[in-house]
């Protein structure tokens, strides 16, 4: 019964370290832009993808993985100064539709770049599962778990303790004040949207061993990451992680107690009933309007 | 002003319309048979109309050079429907009243094919899809014929393996996408004539990253003898990595969904053991002299696998090279490019070895193929095994 119990929340923690990774790419962007990229979902892809293609054509494993992430880091500066920045007075729901756009774009391109089958990586440390009170869960899990803290910590450093961070963040909260300032406002939403794509592309590495991956793959990923992102609080780091084990842990024990058939009912349920009573996520800020 | 902007939307019109068709130049209709075609090339069942149109073109070509089919050369014409039953009626409007084919191959998926079956019926042009689905053939309609086996036949073919190896009481895992789903409804149904008792039956979504929460729901299960998984893409993959890693000590059956050599690399070690039901063609290299589908599936392993490489052979393909196969017999069968005659023709099929099976059509029966057409087979050191 112990352990039964135990695999439930194992495997709903893998799962949610998974959605709580891709949140984070989010909150980043919301941060200093207030705008949910929903091309977040792609740098993912881009990550696993790019790896797996770079690694096929005798590059070194790490090497390739450092690669993969500067392509997709490159590919998020373009996504900002060709269809971002263009746009500059534009609303941010226009900004938002771009990023659909966008994600389509990148999702076309690599059917074509790379191809349509699905792809895998070797584990970073191998496949044997580990057994805790008749419960397994495998070294892979552990790596997603580990580095989406070391991620989160990095970051919380980052915002609360560097000038760059502090910028990103004035960015957000008032644009035209911090350019006031001589903060470069352009340069900052240039960083945090390449910062982002950094960031998918690492969990798309990450999860690929788990999950393996295809060109489409961002399509879901992206979507589950937005919920852990809403149901934290948008632009908190902590609140995208809890979000997104809260959301693993719920699918995996609906899917365990009650039935696998309404596993994602569960979930989008439990986010419905957060944000009901909790509009601004668990984590968020409350949002205050000037009058 | 107007004119330039309208004129720049029509070039741009055409330029898509022109991405779509990938048909040579026209010739006139009195020396060519038209064959045309509509496949999932791009979208969610690329996997599945990227070989098809692939092998189409490659032996439409190979026909060609070697003389045509009735002195007459083969004309291809085709439409990619992105496995979109809306967009599959359109073109196939389009191929029967505007490009008027003499012959329709295609349809991706059975969504699709269902989708185009009554106007087909209605212009009375023989066709034959590559989907899967029973409803495609049962009823029998008059025009439509297809090449690939069926959902009901892998679950006969899996029952039937169990029974051998005495597995009465089995947990079932099934992908929600289309595939999963209509294969654990004809699953379900068969199990009673085969003995077998589904004990518990769970499901996940096609693109969910752990089934593990599932996999312990069956390992809790007392007496589940056996598990089964119907299902495609990543999915099954990762079920049979969660399967490994909860250490389920009883056989895993997976689907002919899942029959190709991806699947190995996907699931890694934990593939070790899977059993599975596919066609021939995956074991061409494997299958014994005396097999009468070895020589159909080594050619068509060399050449397809010669100009796409040997990993991108797969099921799909074969799939279409019978149904192209099968229509070229015809022709030369009824020696005439009558849609009735060769349709009839195409009815009295007999004994055509082809890659999915040895097809024998008649007034019943618009698949032609039987259990035969399916090997068992089990993934040995990385590698798939006959099973006898």
């Amino acid at each position: 019964m112990l352990g039964e119990f135990l695999q439930y929340l194992f495997s709903g923690l893998t799962s949610g370290a998974i959605y709580a990774l891709v949140g984070l790419g989010f909150a980043l962007i919301y941060n200093a832009s207030h705008v949910i990229n929903f091309a977040q979902g792609e740098f993912v892809m881009l990550g696993g993808m790019g790896t797996v293609f770079i690694a096929a054509a005798g590059v070194p494993l790490p090497l390739a993985g450092l690669l993969a992430v500067l392509m997709a880091t490159v590919v998020g500066f373009a996504l900002e100064k060709l269809a971002v920045e263009q746009t500059r007075n534009a609303s941010v729901v226009t900004l938002i539709i771009i990023t659909i756009g966008a994600s389509i774009f990148v999702r076309g391109g690599a059917q074509v770049a790379f191809d349509k089958q699905f792809h895998t990586l070797p584990s970073f440390s191998g496949d044997t599962p580990i057994n805790i009170l008749g419960a397994t869960v495998t070294p892979q899990s552990l790596w997603v778990l580990g580095i989406t803290v070391v991620i989160v910590l990095l970051l919380q450093y980052f915002f609360t303790r560097t000038l760059l961070g502090k910028a990103i963040l004035a960015t957000s909260h008032n644009p035209m004040a911090a350019r006031l300032v001589g903060i470069n406002v352009n340069a900052i939403l240039l960083m945090s949207f390449g910062l982002s794509a950094a960031l998918g592309a690492v969990a798309g590495i990450l999860i690929t061993p788990i999950t393996s991956t295809n060109y489409e793959v961002g399509i879901m990923l992206g979507l589950k990451g937005f919920c852990a992102a809403i149901l934290g609080g948008l632009g908190s780091g902590f609140g995208a992680i809890a979000g997104g084990v809260i959301l693993g842990v719920a699918e995996a024990l609906g899917a365990g107690y009650i039935s696998s058939e309404y596993k994602d009912v569960i979930a989008f349920v439990i986010i419905l009933a957060a944000l009901f009573f909790m509009p601004s996520g668990l984590f968020g800020k409350r949002g205050t309007d000037r009058v | 002003m107007n004119s330039v902007l309208s004129r720049r939307a029509l070039l741009a019109a055409a330029a898509a319309f022109g991405m779509l068709t990938v048909t040579a130049a026209p010739s006139s209709a009195a020396d060519t048979i038209k064959v045309g075609t509509f496949l999932a090339v791009t979208g969610p069942a690329s996997f599945l109309g990227d070989p098809e149109l692939k092998t189409l073109q490659m032996y439409v070509d190979k026909i060609n050079e070697s003389g045509g089919v009735l002195g007459k050369k083969l004309e291809l014409v085709h439409y990619d429907t992105a496995a979109d039953p809306n967009k599959a009626v359109t073109f196939v409007k389009r191929l029967i009243d505007q490009d008027e084919v003499d012959v329709l191959l295609g349809g991706s998926a059975s969504g699709e094919t269902l989708a185009v079956m009554p106007m087909v019926e209605k212009a009375e042009i023989p066709y034959i899809s590559f989907a899967g689905a029973r409803k495609i053939v049962d009823p029998v309609q008059k025009w439509t014929f297809k090449t690939p086996h069926t959902d009901t036949m892998a679950c006969q073919k899996i029952f039937e393996d169990m029974k051998k190896r005495g597995l009465t009481k089995i947990g079932m895992i099934s992908g929600t996408d289309g595939f999963g789903a209509s294969m654990q409804a004809e699953c379900k149904s068969e199990a009673g004539k085969y003995g077998v008792d589904i004990l518990v039956d769970e499901t996940y979504g096609p693109k969910d990253t752990d089934m593990t929460a599932q996999l312990t729901k069956i390992k809790a299960t007392a007496g589940v003898q056996a598990v089964l998984n119907p299902g495609f893409g990543q999915g099954p993959a990762i079920v049979t990595k969660n399967f490994k890693q909860l250490g389920l000590n009883v056989p895993l059956y997976q689907s002919h969904g899942v029959a190709s050599k991806k699947f190995i690399e996907l699931a890694g070690d934990a593939a070790e053991g899977v059993r599975l039901p596919a066609a021939a063609l995956l074991v061409a290299d494997k299958l014994p002299d005396s097999d009468v589908q070895k020589k159909v599936v080594t050619a068509y392993t060399a050449e397809f696998g010669g100009k796409y490489g040997a990993e991108s052979v797969s099921t799909f393909g074969g799939h279409a090279y019978d149904g192209l196969m099968l229509i070229v017999d015809a022709y030369k069968r009824a020696g005439s490019t009558d849609k009735a005659k060769v349709r009839d023709a195409l009815e009295a099929t007999k004994g055509y070895v082809g890659t999915g099976g040895v097809v024998n059509f008649s007034a019943t029966d618009h698949m032609g193929l039987d259990l035969s057409a399916f090997r068992m087979l089990e993934i040995r050191n990385g590698d798939w095994t006959l099973v006898n």
